[in-house]
């Protein structure tokens, strides 16, 4: 019962905490911007482990945060050799290639515009596709390690980065193009010089929302047949036996490797686009 | 057609096809004009004024009657590198320093490094706008950046300069300003330039010869050869002969219904 | 109208590719056949061998519109091998969480855009949660309420609920706050109440942000059910069409459920863009 006092009275002060430090004079520094939302983070966790103490609720369906953490902890080398399989061998190659032969498919069609207007309706159609259900293909034609699911990753990423490209590669304006032919400019030198930096911002665009679509599709592939190590084999073996600490543990990695994977996307986009008014701040 | 004329318009014509019939933007368009001259053109929108600028640049195709730039068709004149375009916007691009965007004709006409550096820094001298290089466009004022889109045009040492309302964003004063800066630029470089504006006391002020133009076919109205002395200080737009000339302006275009679009 | 010619062309283009690439993957297992009987095959007989295997590598197109056709057409809806009884399964998921998880999500974006405790609170965590794998969850919500004794359609549509829940929060909030300062002062000139402002405002003002959520959303609820169907050996849906078919190595099975998911998915956001088309329409949004 003390777990439960504890979890409703730190859950109200944090509340009040939360809404005068959102009232206050100060909430338009940094330091409250970021002090808010790491408070209210860490009251669902304390939260969670006060109710679940408190109401005994059994490991196998919620276990607490700190059952959790004590898990991530010892099992770092089985954490460790997962996050490789899936993410660094999986996510990031399936990425790498899937990103690069969009981009060189957008350029090479850049000069059709019969070939642009077939394709983009088409790419924005199979965009908005599960293309997460040619996993089992995928596994059947390229076997269980990662190569199948950085094929699978291949098929997820391709068709939006192949929109955003092409979009970005239309968006420099017709002035600055008009520009270019008083300059007498090739074609080469005018996408190198115009079109590929003012396309940037969009081909950003389309890398950041691939980061995640990448790891989905890596994830989500091993539920399909894997070896014996990655992230979405864990999560669903651990699962069948109940163990769901680890299952927390896993999904912890997933959450981390997600966000650090789009904050290093990001971070390249704010030194490639400093100029666009969206990163000018 | 006189040896000395530096662009030569007979019967120009261009008209547009659109999904409401065939558009004259231009229709019988005769002109000439002489090395050195400053030329501008003024009428309201769709009168062709900036049609016709597009048409010397090479950027339109005209479908009657002929013009040459430099004894050339316009495009042989364009791969002759023979003038800079400063169009209204300034359309720098953000992801260059002001140095970069200068120097982004000399890189695609081949300069060598060297003379790059060099040019740059003479063209953004004669702009006023030393000690900018390193700055990005939108770092600066809309005057500056339309000083260092002029410097840009300057740069590959072009005879002709082609200005589409080069400063028709711009506020009152910084256009004043921007009008004097251009005559002395004018007077230094000996330049033959053609401006389109839609200010009757800019083209006044700026020009040696001021086209008067009408809508609904685009063509020349009038033709005004200024009689004001080269050497322009910006009070000379308080004199009788500026207003003479500015009432005349006025004139051509209301008697080509200028005003009724 | 004028990209009609151009899509029809990249359409035939891909069958073509398609029925390419299934000679090619399939030629491999024709040859061993032939290998083995100790026959010479003639090449325009491995191609049409390859075309009506039964379980090939890459089925032709023409084996998976057979397969489609006899899996809906041909069979009652009512039978377990009808792909109509499967994809009702999975749509009457998607469809009950992407309705509650877009509810939950405008009322939240409602009080993230009034309350400034709640807006610093949960904002941050609702964008960064567009940047994790959250369906990685999935598998352990099916199984916890199973264990707990709630199975079937509600696990799955609350997967389908969160999935919509966060992108539906983000643009709508998006949405509500797009209104200028301009207009923002016009209604302060007139003395309006802030439901007056929400209502006449905010709420008109976001419904552009809010179908193109609704589009990311249908797809993403879509995508949770089929996932959600995954684990547990579930029988009936989609998911379970598509995992059973790579037990056991139908391919036709596995690409026939594969289309009836992309047709799916293609009429879910076909719908929500013509409610699109026909609201912003008679609001006078319509570009």
């Amino acid at each position: 019962m003390s777990w439960l006092l504890f979890a409703m009275l730190f859950w109200v002060v944090a509340l009040w905490v939360n809404i005068r430090l959102a009232n206050s004079s100060l909430s338009e520094t940094r330091a409250v911007k970021l002090a808010v939302p790491v408070i209210f983070g860490v009251t669902v966790l304390v939260v969670w482990e006060g109710v679940v103490r408190g109401l005994e609720v059994p490991p196998v369906i919620l276990p607490p945060p700190s059952a959790i953490a004590v898990k991530f902890a010892t099992s770092l080398p089985i954490l460790w050799e997962d996050f490789v399989q899936t993410f660094i061998k999986g996510t990031l190659t399936g990425y790498i290639l899937g990103c690069g032969s969009a981009v060189a498919v957008a350029i090479a069609i850049d000069r059709s515009d019969f070939l642009q207007r077939g394709l983009l309706p088409v790419g924005n159609f199979i965009a908005a596709l599960p293309i997460i259900g040619t996993a089992p293909i995928m596994v059947m034609w390229f076997g269980f390690d990662w190569q199948s699911k950085a094929a699978v990753v291949v098929a997820m990423v391709f068709f939006p980065m192949l929109v955003n490209t092409v979009q970005g590669l239309a968006a420099s304006e017709a002035m600055q193009r008009d520009l270019m032919k008083t300059y007498s400019a090739s074609y080469w030198q005018t996408l190198l010089k115009l079109r590929l930096p003012a396309a940037m911002p969009f081909i950003f665009n389309g890398l950041k929302i691939s980061t995640t679509l990448a790891l989905i599709g890596a994830i989500v592939a091993e539920f399909f047949g894997s070896p014996i190590r990655g992230m979405g084999f864990r999560i669903s073996t651990e699962v069948g036996r109940l163990a769901l600490d680890m299952v927390w543990a896993e999904i912890a990695v997933a959450a981390i490797a997600g966000s650090v994977f789009y904050g290093a996307v990001a971070l390249i986009e704010k030194g490639v686009t400093f100029w666009h008014p969206s990163q000018r701040g | 057609m006189t040896s000395d004329a530096v662009i030569a318009a007979r019967d120009l014509g261009l008209t547009f096809q659109t999904n409401d019939g065939p558009v004259h933007a231009l229709k019988d368009v005769n002109l000439q004009i002489a090395r050195g001259d400053f030329v501008s053109f003024i009428g309201p929108s769709g009168c062709g004024k900036t049609t016709f600028l597009r048409v010397v640049a090479g950027l339109e195709e005209p479908t009657a009657g002929q013009i040459t730039v430099n004894g050339m068709s316009p495009d042989e004149a364009r791969r002759a590198r023979a003038y800079g375009y400063v169009f209204q916007a300034a359309g720098l691009f953000p992801w260059r320093t002001i140095a970069g965007n200068v120097k982004l004709p000399l890189e695609i006409m081949g300069f060598t490094r060297a003379e790059q550096e060099k040019r740059v820094k003479k063209v953004l001298q004669l702009v006023d706008l030393e000690g900018f290089e390193r700055k990005f466009p939108w770092q600066l004022s809309g005057g500056m950046q339309q000083r260092a889109s002029i410097a840009r045009a300057l740069a590959f040492d072009a005879d002709i300069l082609l200005m589409d309302e080069p400063f028709g964003a711009l506020d009152e004063i910084v256009r004043d300003h921007l009008n004097e800066q251009l005559l002395k630029l004018w007077a230094r470089t000996g330049k033959t330039i053609a401006f389109v504006t839609h200010s009757i006391p800019e083209a006044v002020y700026l020009s040696t010869k001021i086209v008067v133009m009408s809508p609904r076919p685009g063509r020349i109205h009038d033709v005004i050869e200024s009689p004001l002395p080269r050497e322009r200080p910006l009070d000379i737009r308080d004199t009788p002969e500026f207003l003479e000339v500015a009432h005349r302006v006025r004139e051509g275009l209301r008697a080509g219904h200028a005003y009724e679009g | 109208m004028k990209s009609i010619l151009p899509i029809l062309t990249v359409v035939a283009a891909i069958i073509v590719l398609w029925y390419g690439a299934a000679v090619w993957l399939n030629s491999k297992w024709v040859y061993d056949q032939a290998a083995r009987a100790g026959v010479e095959v003639s090449f325009s007989e491995v191609v049409k061998q390859t075309m009506n295997q039964e379980r090939p590598k890459l089925p032709a197109p023409h084996q998976v519109a057979a397969e489609l056709w006899k899996t809906t057409v041909e069979k009652k809806i009512t039978s377990k091998r009808s792909l109509i009884f499967h994809s009702w399964i999975t749509l009457s998921a998607t469809l009950l969480g992407f309705a509650i998880g877009t509810g939950l999500g405008i009322l939240l974006a409602v009080g993230i855009v009034h309350n400034r405790a709640m807006d610093m609170s949960v904002m941050p965590w609702a964008i960064a949660s567009q940047t994790i794998p959250i369906i990685a969850i999935a598998p352990m919500i099916i199984v916890v309420l199973n264990s707990v004794g709630i199975q079937g359609l509600l696990p799955k549509a609350i997967i389908s609920a969160y999935l919509s829940f966060f992108p539906v929060v983000v643009g709508m909030v998006k949405g509500l706050r797009s209104p200028g300062m301009m207009e923002l002062d016009q209604m302060k000139t007139w003395n309006a109440s802030p439901a007056q402002t929400f209502w006449k405002l905010r709420l008109p003002a976001s419904m552009p942000y809010l179908f193109a959520s609704l589009k990311v959303g249908i797809a993403a609820s879509l995508v949770g059910a089929i996932v959600g169907e995954l684990p547990t050996g579930a029988i009936r849906g989609l998911g379970a069409r598509l995992l059973s078919g790579s037990y056991y190595g139908q391919t036709v099975q596995i690409w026939a459920a594969l289309l009836a998911a992309a047709i799916l998915a293609a009429g879910l956001v076909g719908i929500v863009g013509l409610i699109q088309r026909i609201t912003l329409r008679r609001m006078g949004m319509a570009q």
